[in-house]
Formats: structure tokens, sequence, C-alpha cells
């Protein structure tokens, strides 16, 4: 425990008259009342201004790669919805898109078409969170409450559709579990003519209020040639003015029959790059997937959801590479399977592990107030990083 | 560019570092041998019309069978928008990789967790320590030989069964 | 002198009990120790559907000023050796909530070889609320049960035998 792996050269100056100033070496977490999850930074400031914040991360590291080497393929799949717990439904869908690859499984088009709605919903459920949690961490409790009540509603959805909350396992490998339950269509509908006015909404509350702004433009500004080299991907990604999107240029599913904008930061309020972009990206992803899900409920086929996929599931050795559109950025599931029964590697790589290993680098220069600023836009959660 | 065009690069570029062509779509590569991984992700990376300029993943991989311990480098382009897969094997007693940290800063975290997990010591890492496990922690989990350990500071890590009698 | 647990059974000293045990029940803080999914489920019962706060809870950041400590997630072995030391920050009379699954005893993830197979390992737990994640609902009975575990304490009059909670 402590500042084992953690020693910093300390410096102390002497001023004039006498004076010996010396850094502070502060421990910021792993518990703090914030919605990311257990991070733990050491922080070496000089006064107000930091020297450099070190993330110390694996007090979350549940081990759920090496759990898919022991309950095999079908199994692994309520472990996936572990790994990003506010966007379940990704998790899943990239799991079970690693193991039809290797197989060579066609899904139904209904079927991709319900996971599509779900992984729409979802991205609308963790942006919620994400925009109002980074709210909250700036000290404006208000939208917090707000996103939180969208959120139930979600939640009424979510429940009707697969049975629980939050963790959801509603895909399987071949397809989606249960069909879209009657009148599914008319109450999301009804949702997204409530929901996408309140988006103003939020808004007017929020977005452009002038301390938040204050708090947000200008700092920690991330270069696209950083974001690249760093693997940042997703509303980082994006904030950074790079328009790139897995579901535009690379696509999977029936994205490509979809018709939707890709958001970037343009640096409207200060720097591109810089926190408000990112935050901005996030908002404006929202109204794209209300637009994503009514063309979903107008395109659906009728037909089965599942293929048919064998109990004992066995795909023939060899790896794959596969990558869904997370709303944490694009996540790649690199499996590796040899012949049998139980997997032989699953590699998770998220786009939380990438930001959080740049907070070093952003970190130099900020105040420790815009620590709290960073985190939030970069939209970290610990399982995500520690697996 | 398609992985043939690039390997046939790779190779008359880097000769009998260099292996075979395996794997199809996204995981498309050649080995590479384990001390000369960094020269060749550097010159991927600067060589203009394969400019892979990102790293999408790096994995470890345990083969006991084969005695080895796979390094798997899965390389993007943004510019080209093509693939290409570097696969490194490093023998399981003293796996000993060049850090590719320098090409891609990425690389530095991922390098950590797979020092952490399978203990892979890559040369050429600024900071190479265990990132997800404690300090004191015994041993290399993602191995397949590993096994758990009994306590960890007083705290048992098994939990007995409540339906026993 | 100590006035705890000296006084014999009356009117007077029982409706004493009463009182304070009222008054804790009626406003405990808890601190927001969420690790893991079930943080996200206690963030939504303090929420405006599943509203905590109409019980008098609200959440707190530091140990110093809490009387729950609410463990909603997965305790790994990393984590353990610090909910001890966060445990021993709060003050008394301090109470512990163990949410979810993986808290009470590891939950799915018994397979795995960083986690600590419940929270009861470390701290003595008050009450344990099943569920993966627990819904709101769930949560909110766990935390009234507590309010009832804590209305049949005893501080001014002497203990007799152990009283069980009133389902």
């Amino acid at each position: 425990m402590g500042l084992a792996g953690f020693e910093v050269e300390v410096q102390r100056q002497t001023e004039g008259g006498g004076l010996v100033t010396e850094d502070m070496t502060l421990n910021m977490g792993p518990q703090h009342p914030s919605t990311h999850g257990v991070l733990r930074f050491v922080v070496r400031a000089d006064g107000e201004v930091m020297k450099e914040a070190l993330p110390d991360v694996g007090y979350l590291h549940r081990s759920i790669e090496k759990i898919a080497e022991k309950v095999g393929w079908h199994g692994f799949l309520p472990y996936t919805d572990r790994v990003d717990y506010v966007a379940a439904m990704f998790c899943n869908h990239g799991w079970a898109m690693a193991c039809e690859q290797l197989a060579g499984i066609a899904v139904p088009r209904r079927g991709e078409y319900c996971r599509v709605i779900a992984d729409e919903m979802c991205r609308l459920h963790s942006h919620l969170l994400s925009v109002g949690s980074m709210a909250m961490d700036l000290g404006a409790f208000t939208p917090f409450t707000h996103a939180i009540r969208e959120r139930e509603y979600l939640n009424d959805l979510f429940e009707e559709l697969c049975g629980a909350r939050l963790t959801f396992h509603y895909m399987r490998i071949g397809g989606v579990g249960w069909d879209l339950p009657p009148g599914f269509g008319d109450k999301l509908a009804h949702f997204l003519d409530r929901f996408e006015p309140l988006i103003d909404e939020y808004d007017r509350l929020i977005s452009y209020n002038k301390i938040y702004t204050e708090r947000l433009a200008g700092v920690a500004v991330i270069s696209p040639q950083d974001a690249i080299d760093y693997n940042l991907v997703g509303p980082n990604l994006r904030g950074s003015g790079i328009r790139y999107d897995v579901r535009r240029d690379d696509p999977y599913s029936v994205y490509p029959e979809l018709d939707f904008e890709v958001p970037v930061g343009r640096g409207e309020l200060g720097v591109l790059g810089d926190c408000f972009d990112r935050y901005i990206v996030r908002v404006r992803e929202m109204r794209e997937s209300c637009r994503i899900l009514r063309q979903c409920l107008r395109q659906i086929p009728d037909g089965p959801v599942i293929a048919k996929v064998p109990r004992n599931f066995k795909p023939p050795a060899g790896d794959c590479y596969v990558r869904v559109e997370s709303a944490r950025g694009d996540m790649g599931w690199y499996v590796v399977s040899d012949g049998t029964a139980f997997p032989h590697r699953c590699k998770i790589r998220t786009g939380s592990f990438a930001a959080i290993s740049m907070i070093p680098r952003l970190s130099r220069g900020l105040m420790l107030a815009d620590l709290v600023a960073v985190i939030a836009s970069l939209d970290l959660v610990a399982p995500e990083i520690d697996r | 560019m398609d992985p043939a065009a690039i390997y046939t690069r790779v190779r008359e570029r880097f000769g009998d570092a260099i292996g075979e062509l395996t794997g199809s779509g996204r995981t498309a590569g050649c080995t590479v041998a384990p001390a000369r991984v960094a020269e060749v992700a550097a010159w991927l990376r600067h060589e203009p019309g394969l400019a892979f300029d990102c790293l999408s993943t790096l994995a470890g991989v345990d083969y006991p069978k084969r005695n080895v311990i796979q390094v798997v480098y899965v390389l993007y382009s943004y510019r080209a928008r093509h693939w290409f897969t570097l696969r490194v094997d490093a023998p399981r007693d003293d796996p000993r990789v060049a850090s590719v940290s320098g090409v891609w800063s990425a690389a530095e975290w991922h390098e950590r967790e797979v020092f952490d997990l399978l203990g892979v010591h890559f040369d050429g890492h600024p900071d190479l320590r265990r990132l997800l496990m404690p300090e004191d922690w015994p041993g290399h989990p993602l191995r397949k030989d590993f096994v758990e350990p009994e306590e960890y500071h007083g705290i048992r890590t098994s939990r007995e069964s409540l339906l026993k009698a | 002198m100590s006035l705890v647990n000296t006084a014999p059974e009356m009117a007077l000293t029982g409706r004493i009990d009463d009182l304070l045990n009222w008054t804790r029940k009626s406003s405990l803080w808890y601190m927001l120790f969420g690790l893991a999914c079930c943080a996200i489920e206690m963030m939504q019962t303090g929420g405006p559907r599943a509203d905590l706060e109409r019980f008098g809870m609200a959440p707190r950041a530091t140990p110093r000023v809490s009387d729950v400590l609410i463990v909603s997630g997965t305790l790994t072995l990393k984590m353990a050796l610090r909910t001890r030391l966060l445990y021993d920050q709060m003050p008394e009379p301090r109470y512990v909530v163990s949410m979810g699954s993986c808290a009470n005893c590891g939950g799915l993830f018994q397979l795995a070889y960083s986690v600590c197979d419940g929270v009861d390992k470390v701290i003595p737990v008050d009450v344990y609320v099943p569920g993966c994640p627990p819904r709101p609902e769930a949560l909110t009975e766990g935390l009234v049960k507590l309010q009832q575990k804590i209305q049949q304490e005893r501080w001014l009059v002497r203990k007799t035998e152990p009283v069980g909670v009133r389902a």
C-alpha cells in the first residue's frame, strides 16, 4: 500500500529570505465521490498546480479475461456485461460477433436490427450517465438528477426487453435472446418523442452555462496526433477533430443501411480538443442515436432473431479481432480459439485504458480541480480499465 | 493495401527476421523475431504508403504446448485504412521482447499489463512494473500453470460452501 | 462513569432509548463507496424515482461524517485492505450494508483469482442485500431492515437476551 512504486522526486526550492517550498504528494482515491469507479491518483503538486498525476489502477481487476478460459463460449456472455457495466450491450455484441466470426455464423436480419436497437438505447443510457456525472463532478447537482430521471425511463424499456436494468445479457451467440415484445416499438417511439426535446433542455440548463464553460474550455487540450498516438477512441478521438467512427468507417451489423452523422469537436468555445469538445460530442451523439432508433423502428424486417447455434459450441482453431463502437469508443476483442469448448484467450482492448494512460501527460500544469474535469471528460470507467 | 502486399514489402526489407504470412482478415500478418520487433514497428509506422499510426491491440497469449508466450500486435492505419498483425514468440522460461513504446505511446500501458499478467519482460520500456495486480503479488496470473495463492495479507482466497453440513 | 447499558428497563428509560434510535435511524448518511455495477443502481436508488432522501439518507464523500457504509460492488484483494482502513475511519455507531452478490459472497467472480469472496471477510456486516445488481426497491428494503435493526438497539437500558428483527 502507500507509495510503493510511486517514488517521485520531490523538489525543494529555497527562496530569498530563507523560505523553503516543497512539492506536495497527495493521494486521490481509490474511494472518492465520483461515478468513475475505483481509481487512484498520486498527485505531485506545487500548491494548487499539479506537476504530475500518476494513476494507480487495478482496484477493480476481476480477472474477467481468465474467467473466459474457465466458463466456455456461451457462459462468458454474462461476464461481458461486467466489462463495462455502464454500456453493457456493446460488450455482449463484441463477444457475440467474435464467436460468430470464428465459427462463420450469420445472424438473421431481424436479430441484427434488434441488436442495433439495443446498442443505441444503451448508448443513450451511457451518455446520459456520463454527461450527468460530469456536471455533478464539477459541482452542479441538478443535471445529474435530470439524467438519472431519464435513465429510469430507459430502464423501464430495457426491463421490458430483456428483464434486467443494468447487466442485460440480452445478446446470444447467433442473435439476441428474445424478440422485441409486442407494443415495444410504440413505447420506444413515445420515449423518443419525449426525450429529444429534453436534450435541448439539457443544453439550455448546463452546456453553455458560464461557470461550466470556463471550467471546460481550453482545459487539457489533446492534439489529433497525440490522440492517435495514444490510441484514443470514440468521443475522445472525435473531440480532437478526427471524424472516425467504426459504425461509419469499418461498419458491422446493419449500420450501412442506416443514415446518421458523426459529430466532431470544432473548438467552438476554446481550443480544438479540449474538455468542452469531448463533452459536446457526447450530447450531439445522443441526438444521432435517437435518429438511428427511429430509422430502425421503421425498417425492422420480420423473421427469426437468432441463428441455430449448437449448445456445445466449438469454433475452429484460429484467432479473430472484432470492433464495436461502444459508448466509450471502439472496443476491440481479440479472441483465440483452440477448437475446444473453452476459449484459449480473450483480450479486451477498451477506450478507457488508453485514455487513462494519457493522464500523466495531460495533467502537467493543470490545477487540482481540473483533474476532475479531465477524468470526467475522458469518460473513464474503472471496469474498462481493470477488467 | 491487402496483407499479402504489405507482407511482401516487410519481407524484402527485413529478410529473415520475418516468418510466414498467416491468419486472415484483420489478424493477417507475420511472425517477427523478439529482438527486432521495435525496428519493424518503427519502419511500419513511418514508411509512406504503410503508415501504421495506430496500435489497435497488444495482447499476450500463453501457449504451453508450444512452450512460447506469443505477443500479438494488431496494427491499423487511419490514413490508408489497412490492417496488419505482428506476432512475436518468446520462450516461456525467459520471455524478453523489445519494447515498442517508443513507436506508439499507447504501447506503454499495454506492455505493462502483459508484464504483470504473463511475465514478459520488455527491453527498453521506461517504467516496467505491475499494473493491475498489487506489487507484492506472487506469480503471473494469466499463465496457464498459475496456481492461486491460499491467502493474501491474511485474507483467505476461497470461501467455504454454505451448503456443506 | 459511563451510563451505557446500566439502567433497568422502565417506561422512561425505554422511551429515551427509542428516541435515540429514532433520531439515528431517520438520518443515516451513507458513504459513497460504489465499487462496481451496484454503484450505478445505488445512484439510481438515490435518484428521483426510488428516492433515498425521503428516509433522511444523504450521500457523503468521506467516512468521517457517514453512518452507513454501503459496499456496492466487487471487492478485490487490492481494495480489501483499503476497505478496512475506511471502515476504521468511520465514527461509531456505524453500520455496513453489503449490497449485491459480489459483496455478499464474491458473486459470479468466485472463479477469479483477484477477488475477495465477500466483504464480511474484512469488515462486519449488518444487512446483506442479494441481487446482481439489486433493484432500487431491494436496496430500499435492505435499508429499511437496517432501520428496524437500529430501532431495537439498547443504549441506556441494560441488554437482556438478543432481540431478532421483526420481519
